[in-house]
Order: C-alpha cells, then sequence, then structure tokens
C-alpha cells in the first residue's frame, strides 16, 4: 500500500539530517579520534581527520551523490537535543542489478547501545526498499564487529559470503562477513508485524 | 496595467541563493513534501549544496526559464516555488513546475492561487499558446487544483513510478490559450 505520508526521515529517538558544514566537521573530527570506534566503522587503515579534512570528505561525498547518483548519506540527529550522534549510507548502488551496500555507525560513544542505530537501520532499509526500490541490500562486516553482526541478523540479514582471514588488525586475521537482506523478505517482515 | 505578480493570497518573487537554501533545508526533511513534488528519490542536502544548485539554476534564469519563489500576502512568508520552462518558443509550449514546501499551506488554496498567477504569466506575459505540466497519480490535491485552474488530463504513463513496492503512474495535463482566455479574459 501507499505510503506516502509516512516520514522517511523521522523515526521516535534519531532523525537524518543533511550534512551541516558550520558544526558536523568539528564533532565527526571528535569521531575520527576514537579509535575503536573507526576500527568498527572502517575497513581501510584508520587515520585521525582534522575538521578541515572531514569538511573536504563531505564535498567529496555530496559531489558523488550529485555526480553518480550511486550513493545516498545521511547524517543521523538524536531528536531530544538535536546532537549530531552517527552517520548512514547506502553506497556502490548497482541499480541496473537493484543492489546497494549499507554502512551505519553512532560515532558518539554517549549515544551508544541506546537502539538508536537499530532506529537508523530501520530508516534506512524503508528507504533502500521503500523509495529507491532495491532489489537487495548488502552489509560488509568483519567477524570482530559483534554488535553489527547482531543488529544485521535481528533484521533478518542471512549471511551470504564469508571471505576467511580477509582482515588483518593486532596481528590477528579476521573473517569478513557479507551479509544480505532481500527487498521481498523485507517486506514480508514489516508487513507481518501489520 | 494589472499587477501580474499579485494573487488573492500569494505574491511570485524572487530570493537570494541563500534564503532559498534555507528554505529547502527545512522543507525537504519532510519526505512527504519530496515524494508529492519529485519523483527522484527523496534525500538531504547541505545548505552549501542547496546554495550551489540554486546558483546554478539562477545562472539559466531569463532565456527560457522563468523561476519564482512564493510568498503569502498577509505575513509575507516564503512557502513554495514555481517555474515555467519553455521547450521551444516557436511552438509556444513551456512545463510548469509548483511546490508548497510550508505543509501548513496545503490544501488552503495558496497553491492553485499561484498556479493562477504563473499561467497569467505564462499566456499574458510570455504570450504561450499552451502549458503542460505533470504530476504523480497518488497526488490527488494537485490534480483537483489543476482541474480548478483549468488544465485537462491529456495523458496516463501506466506505472512509469514505484514507491513503497507499488506502481504508480505519472499523469500529464494541460491548458491551451484559447481555454485559459475564455476562462480569464485579461483585463487591461
Amino acid at each position: 500500500m501507499l505510503a506516502i505520508q509516512t516520514q522517511l526521515f523521522e523515526a521516535q529517538d534519531v532523525r537524518f539530517a543533511p550534512i551541516d558544514y558550520e558544526t558536523h566537521p568539528e564533532v565527526e573530527s571528535k569521531w575520527t579520534h576514537d579509535a575503536e570506534f573507526m576500527r568498527l566503522m572502517e575497513l581501510k587503515p584508520i587515520r585521525p581527520l582534522s575538521p578541515e579534512m572531514v569538511k573536504k570528505q563531505y564535498e567529496t561525498i555530496e559531489k558523488e551523490m550529485e555526480e553518480d547518483k550511486n550513493l545516498y548519506y545521511f547524517s543521523i540527529h538524536a531528536k531530544a537535543d538535536n546532537q549530531f550522534i552517527g552517520k548512514a549510507m547506502i553506497e556502490w548502488i548497482d541499480w541496473a542489478h537493484g543492489n546497494g551496500f549499507l554502512r551505519l555507525g553512532i560515532g558518539s560513544a554517549a549515544h551508544r547501545r541506546k537502539g538508536y542505530g537499530s532506529q537508523a537501520l530501520r530508516m534506512l532499509l524503508r528507504f533502500a526498499f521503500d523509495e529507491l526500490n532495491l532489489y537487495r541490500v548488502t552489509a560488509v562486516v568483519p567477524a570482530y564487529n559483534e554488535g553489527a553482526i547482531k543488529l544485521f541478523q535481528k533484521f533478518g540479514f542471512m549471511e551470504e559470503v564469508r571471505r576467511r582471514k580477509a582482515i588483518h588488525r593486532d596481528n590477528e586475521f579476521w573473517d569478513l562477513v557479507a551479509f544480505g537482506l532481500l527487498n521481498a523478505e523485507w517486506r514480508e517482515q514489516v508487513n507481518g508485524q501489520g | 496595467m494589472k499587477d501580474i505578480y499579485r494573487g488573492a493570497l500569494v505574491r511570485l518573487a524572487a530570493e537570494s541563493p541563500e534564503a532559498m537554501a534555507k528554505a529547502y533545508l527545512k522543507w525537504d526533511v519532510d519526505s512527504e513534501f519530496h515524494r508529492l513534488a519529485d519523483s527522484a528519490p527523496a534525500q538531504l542536502w547541505s545548505q552549501k549544496k542547496l546554495k550551489e544548485f540554486i546558483e546554478k539554476n539562477d545562472e539559466k534564469q531569463g532565456d527560457s526559464s522563468f523561476r519564482f519563489s512564493i510568498r503569502t500576502l498577509e505575513n509575507d512568508l516564503l512557502i513554495g516555488g514555481a517555474g515555467l520552462w519553455i521547450q521551444r518558443w516557436n511552438l509556444g509550449d513551456a512545463w510548469l513546475g509548483i511546490f508548497i514546501g510550508e505543509r501548513e499551506y496545503w490544501g488552503k488554496g495558496y497553491g492553485s492561487d499561484a498556479m493562477r498567477l504563473l499561467a497569467a504569466y505564462g499566456f499574458s506575459e510570455l504570450n504561450l499558446r499552451r502549458i503542460t505540466l505533470g504530476l504523480h497519480s497518488y497526488n490527488e490535491r494537485a490534480l483537483k487544483s489543476y482541474q480548478k485552474v483549468g488544465f485537462q488530463l491529456e495523458g496516463r504513463v501506466r506505472g512509469e513510478g514505484m514507491r513503497d513496492g507499488v506502481r504508480y503512474d505519472s499523469l500529464y495535463m494541460g491548458i491551451l490559450r484559447e481555454e485559459w482566455l475564455k476562462m480569464h479574459l485579461p483585463s487591461p
């Protein structure tokens, strides 16, 4: 059923917001100095970023959104105080096959473990399936990121690919797991909830 | 001469890119607004990027694109935007686009009032022969408003769009110069 009036960018405690060049670079620069968060969020070697470097990244993101149209990027704000707490995106969209890759993280330590990531993922999935009409989405997670694995499993993602010992960190090798969720599976869940 | 920018509820105006970007920043987070107005996926842009888009559009102003902001007469609030885009001058055909971003002004005649101004501008200032517009089949409020102003349904592209897992149609409407003149003979 068409539900045009149901807001795509508003959940109970969080909302999606656009990039704010005035206030976000300072905040995200702080997150990039949190090595633990960054190693959960990124597969590439991490590095701390200055606010200026973050700003440059934002410009690159919006340029890609405008020109390539295969990236949809959202800042996550807590509704209570409108604080910038994380980011969520669908990237590398392959329109011909209707596949996109999901990534999200709560950068603000004070806002973790409150279910905000879960609310953001719910919005991101509805956006992927109800607005972008993707056929499926993929999430790629290193095996040490147990929080993310639990979250994706909770939303019905299936483990599809396990690249053995593909991530080398702290002199240890970890599997890299790709989870997938199909539009039809997601819709069945949502309809089932009534 | 008649003030062709002023209607009963709204007037057509121009905004600085800064002011328009700020307004879009507010309206875009309302995904219902976006989904009524646009078939591209709803997405959120920074104020900086919005300003860039607007500046780029403003450069094209005047030759074949005529864009306006919509402001209320009672408190001069910026509530939306509209425009006419000439396809071919020799044919005198233009595409019309209009949106009301402020949801408190939906369904109260503000959009229809702006539509009348826009059509009048098209026919009595640009001397168009016809005006064309498109809408989503689920946008019943827009359909009624366009019909009220005198537009007729001309086409239906079946299942062109999909949202919430449901296919919908794209509708096309148009109004001819003679039809407009019959309805609203311009006072000299």
